[in-house]
């Protein structure tokens, strides 16, 4: 089992200047596979990447490659390579000599040993031969499409011709592992496509292992046979693209994979789910009883039938129907008991409607994703700074309550009582908006405070992903409770 | 009718504007030229006219070139050609070493220590140089460093290796960021990266440095004279000028011609590095 692992991060931690961004991750990379990082940019793919190849030491976790401890080797001690995303030539070699870099610098075997007094046997070291680079080089360009462009500088070629010679520069030292990170982000769409399909066929062809970093939901699918997706320098999944598709982990993979319908729900019992306030059937057992959680519904399995079918669980009214070249994308909306409210669910069928439409929907069990909510509440430790006045995240909030100053305490802010505030100084303190995700009748935002506080806040308006805002809260609707002193202390 | 007059009132005006600006930009050129050129131009035709009163009366002769070879003059300003050109080589070549090196350190620091670094390198480059001159003085005292080559060349390295710095820099900032990293990752240990990539790639600019600390160590009068130490008699080019002139009453004859003469070398080689330029481009814009 272990010779066939030809990565393994083992807890691996880093932080720069004491902010964490890539947090505890252990993951085992099988020799020959095609391993994708994705996640958004800021998720610490590319930093867990670059502690594999060496430029980066792990704050803290170990690092194996080929089952060597290789945490704190150097980069030209490993026997992996790099593909960078500006590609990284060097200007002042031509095509040629920027493949032949590695090889001149490479030694190997000359056939003849030495055993030294302990009876120790050497191999004895030579440096490849002016032939020997010239076939091998050739032999790369060759691969990459690129025999005529030898001489070239490597100024005076394109995009995609650079980024060829990169990856020719990086296969032809023979790495047993080779890092692409985001190595098509610079080029134009057609061309992405068509180096997404030669790098799998050299993948297929040279049995190397890749591993590769993208931002780009579609490429992952496309091309690995394990995506790893990471959020906030934690892994969320690691699974087959259809496994991450079909079975996300959590609201967050299902949004960032695909589009999907995510809705807030209760689990009444073991196969028996609520949510848009009508109770349905479903495959998930050993939920709390009435635990809330998300359910999450790829649009495309979503089924239109005429409202009056037998076969339809959902009876709702067509906002809007799209075109989208081999489907129809259909915005529908389901009643609710309060006033004004209506869920929205994006369907992915065959069927054209007409705006206005009442059509019936039909789900099967086995689509309805149910998952655990990241959190109910905001919880968060903070301290009294004076009678009504509570300090959190280096904000003081006015609060009810009676404690006196410098007690410590638990602070519970419900989601749906954060206020957001576009102008960041409306607010008691400011945050940058981390995610939104919508839950057909609200968005779910998370709000991260200056001091890595993620706040979840439920809000009618979506707020733009970056973006600074404010943050307040009513002073009755803070919770406030003494913390438990430890006694230890 | 009205319409179009007034059409052609705002071509004529605009017309008329266009004149202005061409006066404008050719005054300007030729104010600069007449400034810059018209004082060479008169050295080299006093060079001429064998005189120290810039008069032009003795007529037309060789004689003042004749005049640098006579053995009174010569020796004491060749052996001041060579002071000046030793030291600019060694402090040139030293300073070249130094601010390449600084720069790649600077280069690699964080954000706020390299702005402060950056700034402290350009402190001797504003500062006003007998500021500099004296400070020199005074450390070299206080030191204890022997008069003589030695101030010298430690003066001039410490005023040449900011622009040296200052002219490796960009070339770094130029690099992408990847490159070092790229050739660590390729097998390359720190010191073959630096030798075979990062060097390579900064050589112009390190090359330009070393022609500015050069030139700056060539030229340079205030900083040398202060330092020379008055019991060495070491002198460079410019103070022996200067020294000359003290105590002579005036500038010698030959002195304008060895001025004509630096100025037609040194037309010479910006016309040979110009046309080699020139000659480089052609081919390249054809590929």
């Amino acid at each position: 089992m272990m010779e066939d692992r030809i990565i393994e991060l083992k807890n691996v931690c880093k932080s720069y200047d004491e902010k964490p961004v890539v947090k505890n991750v252990s993951l085992s990379i099988k020799k020959g596979e095609f391993v994708t990082f994705l996640g958004p940019s800021g998720c610490g793919k590319t930093t867990t990447l670059r502690m594999i190849a060496g430029f980066e030491k792990p704050s803290s976790g170990e690092v194996y490659i080929n089952g060597k401890d290789m945490t704190k080797a150097p980069p030209y001690t490993r026997p992996v390579n790099t593909v960078f995303q500006n590609y990284a030539l060097f200007p002042h070699l031509n095509v040629f000599n920027n493949i032949a870099f590695g090889l001149k610098l490479k030694t190997v075997n000359d056939g003849t040993y030495f055993t030294s007094k302990n009876g120790v046997k050497y191999e004895n070291m030579r440096k490849l031969t002016k032939d020997e680079i010239a076939t091998k080089v050739r032999d790369a360009l060759k691969m990459v499409d690129l025999e005529e462009y030898e001489k070239r500088n490597v100024s005076s070629l394109s995009g995609g011709q650079k980024q060829r010679v990169a990856i020719a520069r990086s296969l032809v030292n023979e790495p047993d592992v080779l890092l692409l990170d985001e190595p098509l982000g610079a080029l134009d769409l057609k061309m992405r496509k068509d180096m997404q399909i030669e790098l799998m066929h050299m993948h297929k062809r040279l049995g190397i292992t890749f591993l590769y970093v993208t931002h780009d939901q579609e490429e992952a699918l496309t091309m690995s046979d394990t995506i790893v997706i990471m959020k906030d320098g934690v892994i969320q999944q690691i699974g087959a693209p259809q496994k991450v598709y079909d079975e996300p982990a959590n609201a967050f993979v299902a949004d960032f994979i695909g589009e999907s319908n995510i809705l807030s729900g209760i689990m009444l019992a073991d196969y028996t789910v609520s949510f848009c306030e009508r109770v349905f059937e479903c495959v998930d057992k050993g939920f709390k009883t009435n635990e809330p959680i998300d359910v999450i519904i790829r649009p495309e399995d979503i089924k239109i039938l005429p409202r009056d079918d037998n076969n339809a669980i959902l009876t709702a009214r067509v906002s809007s129907c799209v075109f989208k070249g081999d489907h129809f994308q259909s915005a529908v909306l389901i009643d609710s008991s309060i006033e004004g409210e209506e869920y929205e669910i994006l369907v992915h069928d065959n069927t054209e409607c007409k705006s206005g439409d009442i059509v019936g929907l039909y789900i099967k069990p086995f689509d309805l994703h149910i998952m655990h909510k990241a959190r109910l509440i905001n919880e968060i430790e903070g301290e009294m700074w004076d009678v009504n006045v509570v300090e959190i995240c280096g904000g003081k909030f006015p609060c009810l309550c009676d404690l006196p100053s410098g007690e410590r305490v638990n602070v519970k802010i419900d989601f749906d009582d954060v206020i957001i505030h576009d102008n960041e100084d409306n607010g008691t303190i400011g945050g940058v908006v981390g995610s939104v995700i919508y839950k057909g009748n609200y968005y779910q935002c998370v709000i991260r405070t200056d001091s890595y506080f993620d706040f979840f806040v439920d809000t009618e308006d979506e707020w733009l992903k970056g973006d600074r805002v404010g943050i307040s809260v009513d002073p009755k609707n803070i919770i406030i409770s003494v913390k438990k002193e430890d006694f230890n202390e | 009718m009205s319409l179009d007059n007034k059409t052609l009132t705002m071509q004529k005006s605009s017309v008329k504007d266009k004149n202005i600006k061409k006066l404008c930009e050719n005054g300007y050129i030729l104010v600069i030229l007449l400034l810059l050129y018209l004082p060479i131009i008169l050295i080299i035709i006093f060079s001429f006219f064998n005189t120290s009163a810039f008069s032009f009366r003795k007529g037309f002769s060789f004689d003042s070139y004749a005049s640098i070879f006579d053995p009174n003059n010569s020796a004491k300003l060749t052996e001041s050609i060579k002071n000046t050109i030793v030291i600019a080589v060694i402090s040139a070549v030293i300073a070249t070493l130094l601010g390449t090196i600084a720069a790649i350190g600077i280069f690699s620091m964080k954000k706020r220590t390299r702005r402060i670094v950056e700034n402290a390198n350009q402190l001797p480059i504003i500062n006003s140089e007998i500021v500099v001159a004296v400070s020199l003085m005074l450390f070299f005292v206080t030191l204890r460093i022997p008069e003589g080559y030695m101030r010298l060349i430690i003066g001039h390295i410490s005023f040449c290796a900011p622009y040296v710095v200052l002219s490796v820099m960009p070339r770094l900032m130029q690099m992408d960021s990847n490159i070092y990293e790229a050739a660590l990752d390729l097998g390359a240990n720190p010191f073959r990266a630096m030798c075979r990539v990062i060097i390579p790639i900064i050589l112009p600019g390190i090359l330009s440095g070393f022609v500015m600390a050069f030139t700056i160590s060539l030229d340079d009068f205030i900083i040398t004279q202060l330092n020379k130490g008055s019991t060495t008699g070491i002198d460079t080019l410019s103070t022996y000028i200067y020294s000359t002139q003290h105590t002579a009453g005036g500038l010698k004859p030959y002195w304008f011609a060895v001025f004509s003469i630096i100025i037609v070398v040194m037309i010479g080689v910006l016309l040979l590095i110009n046309l080699r330029k020139y000659r480089k481009n052609i081919p390249n814009k054809d590929a």
